[in-house]
């Protein structure tokens, strides 16, 4: 399975959830398969996925579901850490872990190799930290998001990509409607 | 009343609840009092950029929020301000201390306080400087002004403001 078998996979299961999706193809597969006002797409900034959800569950009382990649928390590892000491009960962070770069060709990261990102979230007080093949993510994400305890799911996939449109939306229509939900949710 | 009191005086009277530091010595009293304040939430970020992603998504959720950080990291931020908080039209209050000035006893922060406004002028993030303590009187107004117009809004804060350190 590739990143975009399990997206697929798991779309249904999150139509209404708060989904933070990472930057480049994680987004674009998630817009192509099934745009939802509850989606929050990232048209820039590698890395950041993670902090943007926890930021959001931190503030508000709904679920919040963030797709990142083993690339992007490379990128911010730092958020382990802010994540784990700051215990948001509505938070689940999946990390879709193919081992590479996939909205940039498939070059390799550190986490297809040595780097085992369960065992740096452990390392850093993440509490909850489930790793999974490919095949099982859409159960173990559903049992995290009907769960009351943060979870950090690192989702073990083959590397590989489809081809998908870009986003054209504007970011402030994805940002107002994205704002809208959130406070439709918490009404 | 001192200035760290009037600063978060004026976040909480703007209702912003969620702040998010990367310390620095001059901020060191700030940081303790947003720390203090039981209608703040603080968290400390390991890197401003990852902290601005906490901003960006706090905001989304409801609650504003502001960052406290140091000048030089301004180079390593200005992706994320222009592709995150820019780019999605957000408001975000970034006091910024404002290290390299007059007064400062570490040469190389001069290096990055000559470049400090000229890249907050590049990418068009309005920017006020305190030097004077009185200055601390427009907090209140900058506040507003940020969250009038959906920008990052940076505010400066040298060495003579916080009475040297």
């Amino acid at each position: 399975m590739i990143r975009s078998d399990i997206i697929k996979e798991l779309a249904p299961t999150i139509k209404d959830t708060l989904t933070v999706c990472n930057i480049g193809l994680p987004s674009q597969e998630m817009h192509m398969i099934d745009d939802q006002p509850s989606n929050f797409y990232m048209l820039g900034t590698m890395g950041l996925a993670s902090s943007i959800g926890l930021g959001l569950a931190l503030a508000q009382k709904s679920k919040v579901l963030v797709i990142d990649g083993d690339g992007s928390v490379l990128t911010n590892l730092g958020t382990l850490p802010t994540i784990a000491n700051n215990v948001a009960d509505n938070y689940v962070l999946l990390i879709i872990d193919n081992g590479s770069y996939g909205s940039t060709g498939d070059q390799p990261t550190y986490a297809g190799k040595k780097t085992s990102l369960t065992a740096v979230a452990k390392a850093c007080g993440c509490e909850n930290v489930i790793e999974c093949k490919a095949e099982d993510t859409v159960q173990v994400v559903k049992d995290a998001l009907a769960g009351d305890k943060m979870t950090v799911i690192v989702s073990k996939c083959e590397s590989g990509n489809i081809k998908v449109p870009v986003i054209t939306m504007d970011p402030v229509v994805i940002r107002d409607r994205f704002m809208k939900t959130v406070a439709a949710q918490n009404a | 009343m001192s200035v760290n009191d009037v600063i978060i005086d004026g976040f909480v009277s703007n209702k912003v609840e969620f702040i998010t530091t990367v310390p620095c010595k001059q901020l060191g009293g700030v940081i303790e009092a947003a720390e203090a304040h039981p209608d703040i939430y603080h968290i400390p970020s390991n890197k401003e950029d990852e902290g601005m992603g906490l901003c960006a998504g706090a905001f989304m959720g409801g609650k504003r929020s502001a960052i406290i950080m140091q000048n030089t990291a301004i180079g390593v931020t200005i992706n994320t301000l222009v592709t995150l908080t820019q780019f999605y039209r957000m408001p975000l209050p970034m006091l910024i201390s404002y290290r390299g000035e007059l007064r400062e006893p570490v040469a190389c922060q001069a290096e990055m306080a000559v470049h400090t406004k000229a890249l907050l002028a590049q990418i068009n993030i309005p920017t006020y400087h305190f030097h004077r303590q009185s200055d601390v009187e427009e907090f209140d107004d900058i506040l507003k002004y940020t969250f009038m117009c959906n920008k990052p809004v940076a505010i400066l804060t040298d060495a003579t403001f916080w009475g040297g350190y």
